[in-house]
């Protein structure tokens, strides 16, 4: 294999596995064998280092008071502005949480596990108004990013995130609430048409019980368990959650449903059905060890075979992410960071549904790509941006509650405002070789393979900067 | 520094047409015979969960004023429709409207196993699902993809927004988002953009890459078509001074000027009322119904309200019972409002919410807002609804 070759896939793989590579790295890697570097990069993800934002003791004391408040029929006044208080905090910390997760998958040594993180962020897609508990779910989802799926179908199912998001508090005994079980096999396992209505009513049954207490801790509340027999895919028994959750992970039908979600993430979004075959059996034989089925996938030739490459559309976290760490920004007002991703249509930690964001070409209309070719120039240029986006549904009461009577509607437009943030231009410059021309410069930062319009575009270029804001501002960078 | 300032190659400006491909035909090229009369919808949004029950006021219903003590409206101050309801004080302004009988008020609109997540029930109605259904492309945006006679142009949908919302979004189609014409035109005649579209047979297959430069280009011309169509028409109407009414006003240009673009989409938010709703509700109403009155009285003196059909919805209605706090939490089914020249069914449509049959606290619905879509897809787009709704909604006799 020649070196160049070498050089491009190492690049590939950098690109679909984590967030992209800096010339001196990817130069340094592509001396190794293919399958050293795959090695290297899951051994980088050993690391699992959480984020450790928001206060637990105060997330409790928050649970009780709004606890103790809920059973209340009149409040104080005193008693409302407390409740108020407690919202409020909460929503500036989920805002804190959301940039947290962004920053860490820019600034993360350990891509692998941080991309699989977003990937199981998608997946088992939930929102919740408690930052405490979102940073739990995504905690647990990077834990065991690349470890036993079956380990992280549990825990994400006993986090009260997600307990509370699907209405398991609500699923009693003789009062069953299906919204978990549906979706625990529409979306999280199974997939649609594996299932009957019958083992969704059956299921339903075993998960009465699973519950969060007042200080956000899972329990198993017997008295609220339904422990009868259920039917459960032919099956008879008392089953309970776990026994359900084991007899969906018995069926193959799961191992090709998650391996063909991560071929459509990290492969390509037409699925190619006997390479996802091939995933799903090695996922299936390995008990869902989640690192196992990605070497498989890495090391696979058809991954890096020219269909694969450069040819997937980058989610807005890819595109924020991999710009921002690529040319080492800081944000010096990272709330932009939200209104970006909120612009673009992946407002991290809200996704639109329990089914994840779409993905593929829904992340691009006339006035996401225009803005995503204009993001450079502001990012990297210290451009402005009159794009004020709409509010999220959730933030209605918020914006409610901040009107007077004089202000008008869509008061959120706001007038244009600077991006705010530094690229480190000479660390950038610093991570490629002497000599390195624009025209290769512009091989480097694009995915997709270069053509007659863009190497002429380039040809007369003179500084590598004034290249990198051009060659980023492309659609062709919209690809990875 | 703008982005101009670090473009150089200013040669491209001057260098060649846009290139469009044989599978998009010229916008230009399109045969005079398909400017035919052009029937339009405006969608408005109204976000957050307006409070339909303080919004039509059930005033000869005791039950109301039983359950909000507090934030009730007076009987001498509602206007009043028929005997059991009428308008917000703050809606003076579409009386008229209503008198005229270009209003038709559609009493609780709604879903089966309806959800109060305000992001799941706009979910909802902006994709035309069932309650545990995901769709991922939205109502409109499946009447784009259908390419049925009507929509075939990149610029059949347009929001009045910086952002397309998923209601805009189909499989293959999607709506386009502006909220200044002028503003999209110069940026799609960027020397980079440009450059960017020069002659490349490249791109133009039905991949990604060819993806985005089909959206680039359609970008582009629809900037150049919606500028150059309406920046000669100037509205001698006067509109209040809001953003809502900004956006009217400019989908009132676009109507106005002969746009052959079929759906506008317009939002208004800030409905979530859980404390202190009379001031708020009471100010966003009085713009609302401010905005849709300088609205349909400028299309009407253009002749357009006829071919208009505006309709009003949110993703829920409120709880019967008010809160605490003066205000009033999540509830369910709604009113909707539809308005144009040419209403069949004027006035009130359907039999007032009912008081004192309730699903745990909020109202049942009477009608599923997919009927509702369905009429609209059916005897105003010229679509069959079951091909864009999933399946067969029975119609309704508003138009």
């Amino acid at each position: 294999m020649s070196a160049k070759d070498n050089f491009l896939k190492v690049k590939h793989l950098y690109n679909r596995a984590g967030f992209g590579v800096s010339y001196a790295d990817l130069q340094k890697l592509s001396k190794k064998n293919l399958d050293k570097v795959v090695d290297n990069l899951l051994k980088d993800s050993l690391k699992n280092d959480p984020i450790n934002l928001v206060n637990d003791y105060e997330s409790k004391r928050q649970l009780l008071v709004q606890a103790g408040l809920y059973s209340k029929k009149d409040l104080t006044d005193e008693e409302k502005k407390m409740r108020q208080q407690i919202v409020r905090e909460q929503n500036e910390v989920s805002r804190d949480l959301n940039i947290a997760f962004i920053t860490k998958m820019i600034n993360t040594d350990a891509p692998l596990r941080e991309k699989m993180t977003l990937f199981w962020h998608g997946h088992f897609a939930c929102r919740s108004n408690n930052p405490f508990f979102a940073q739990q779910l995504n905690n647990i989802q990077r834990a065991n990013a690349l470890g036993s799926f079956k380990t992280l179908l549990i825990e994400v199912s006993k986090s009260p995130a997600m307990l509370q998001y699907l209405n398991n508090q609500q699923n009693r005994k003789g009062k069953p609430n299906e919204n978990f079980a549906r979706e625990l096999m529409e979306l999280f396992t199974l997939g649609r048409g594996n299932y009957t209505e019958q083992d969704i009513k059956e299921s339903a049954r075993s998960f009465t019980g699973w519950m969060y207490d007042k200080d956000g801790s899972f329990i198993f509340r017997q008295n609220l368990h339904d422990p009868g027999t259920k039917t459960f895919f032919g099956k008879i028994g008392n089953f309970e959650g776990e026994n359900i959750i084991d007899i969906i992970l018995e069926k193959p039908e799961t191992s090709q449903f998650i391996a063909r979600k991560v071929y459509k993430f990290f492969v390509n979004d037409n699925p190619n059905e006997d390479h996802i075959k091939e995933l799903a059996t090695h996922f299936y034989n390995s008990k869902y060890d989640i690192g196992s089925m990605m070497k498989k996938m890495f090391t696979s030739d058809w991954f890096y075979s020219p269909e694969n490459v450069g040819t997937k559309i980058k989610s807005p976290a890819e595109f924020l992410v991999g710009l921002s760490r690529e040319f080492y920004v800081t944000y010096n007002k990272p709330q932009v960071l939200i209104q970006l991703q909120s612009s673009l249509g992946q407002y991290l930690f809200n996704p639109p549904n329990v089914a994840g964001w779409p993905g593929g070409q829904s992340w691009i209309d006339s006035s996401s790509l225009m803005l995503r070719m204009r993001i450079p120039s502001l990012v990297l240029n210290d451009g402005e941006i009159d794009f004020s986006g709409k509010a999220d549904p959730e933030d209605e009461a918020v914006i409610a509650l901040s009107r007077t009577a004089t202000t008008n509607a869509n008061a959120n437009m706001k007038p244009k405002s600077y991006v705010n943030a530094n690229a480190d231009w000479p660390k950038f410059l610093d991570t490629l070789p002497k000599g390195l021309t624009p025209l290769e410069l512009t091989e480097f930062l694009l995915q997709p393979k270069l053509n007659a319009k863009i190497t002429t575009m380039v040809s007369d270029n003179k500084g590598l900067r004034s290249t990198a804001v051009e060659i980023t501002s492309m659609p062709e960078y919209q690809l990875c | 520094m703008n982005r101009r300032n670090f473009l150089r190659n200013t040669g491209f400006v001057a260098a060649g047409s846009l290139f469009v491909p044989a599978f998009m035909k010229p916008l230009e090229a399109m045969a005079l015979d398909e400017l035919s009369l052009y029937k339009n919808l405006v969608v408005v949004q109204l976000s957050g969960g307006n409070d339909g029950l303080n919004t039509v006021i059930p005033f000869g219903n005791d039950i109301y004023y039983q359950k909000r003590k507090s934030i009730a409206i007076k009987p001498e101050e509602v206007i009043k429709l028929n005997d059991m309801q009428g308008l917000n004080p703050n809606m003076a302004a579409l009386q008229e409207i209503y008198d005229q009988g270009w209003m038709t008020i559609i009493n609780d609109v709604g879903y089966p196993n309806p959800d109060r997540s305000h992001f799941r029930s706009m979910d909802i109605w902006q994709t035309g699902s069932d309650s545990n259904q995901f769709l991922s492309t939205g109502w409109i945006g499946r009447y784009l993809d259908s390419n049925c006679q009507t929509c075939k142009f990149p610029y059949t949908a347009i929001e009045v927004d910086d952002s397309l919302s998923l209601a805009m979004k189909g499989q293959t189609k999607k709506g386009i988002a502006l909220k200044d014409p002028a503003a999209l035109f110069r940026n799609t005649n960027d020397p980079f953009f440009k450059a960017m579209l020069q002659n490349d047979k490249e791109h133009l297959d039905e991949d990604n890459l060819g993806y985005l430069y089909k959206t680039m280009i359609e970008t582009s011309s629809s900037a150049s078509y919606i500028q150059n169509t309406s920046k000669i028409y100037q509205s001698k109407s006067t509109y209040p001074t809001s953003g809502f009414a900004n956006q009217l006003k400019t989908v009132s240009k676009f109507i106005s000027s002969g746009l052959k673009t079929r759906v506008y989409y317009v939002s208004l938010s800030g409905f979530d009322t859980h404390v202190n709703q009379i001031g708020q509700q009471g100010n966003l109403l009085k713009q609302y119904s401010e905005g849709m009155a300088a609205f349909l009285k400028d299309l009407k003196s253009n002749n357009k309200l006829e071919d208009t059909l505006v309709i009003t919805f949110s993703e829920f209605g409120r709880r019967v019972e008010q809160n605490a706090s003066n205000g009033t939490d999540h509830g369910t089914a709604n009113n909707m409002f539809v308005f144009g020249g040419k209403l069949k069914k004027q006035g009130i449509f359907n039999a007032a919410p009912n008081l004192s049959d309730l699903d745990t606290g909020d109202l049942k619905y009477q009608l599923d807002f997919r009927q509702v879509y369905g009429t609209i897809l059916d005897k105003w787009l010229d679509v069959n609804n079951a091909d864009i709704l999933n399946k067969k909604f029975n119609t309704l006799d508003f138009i």
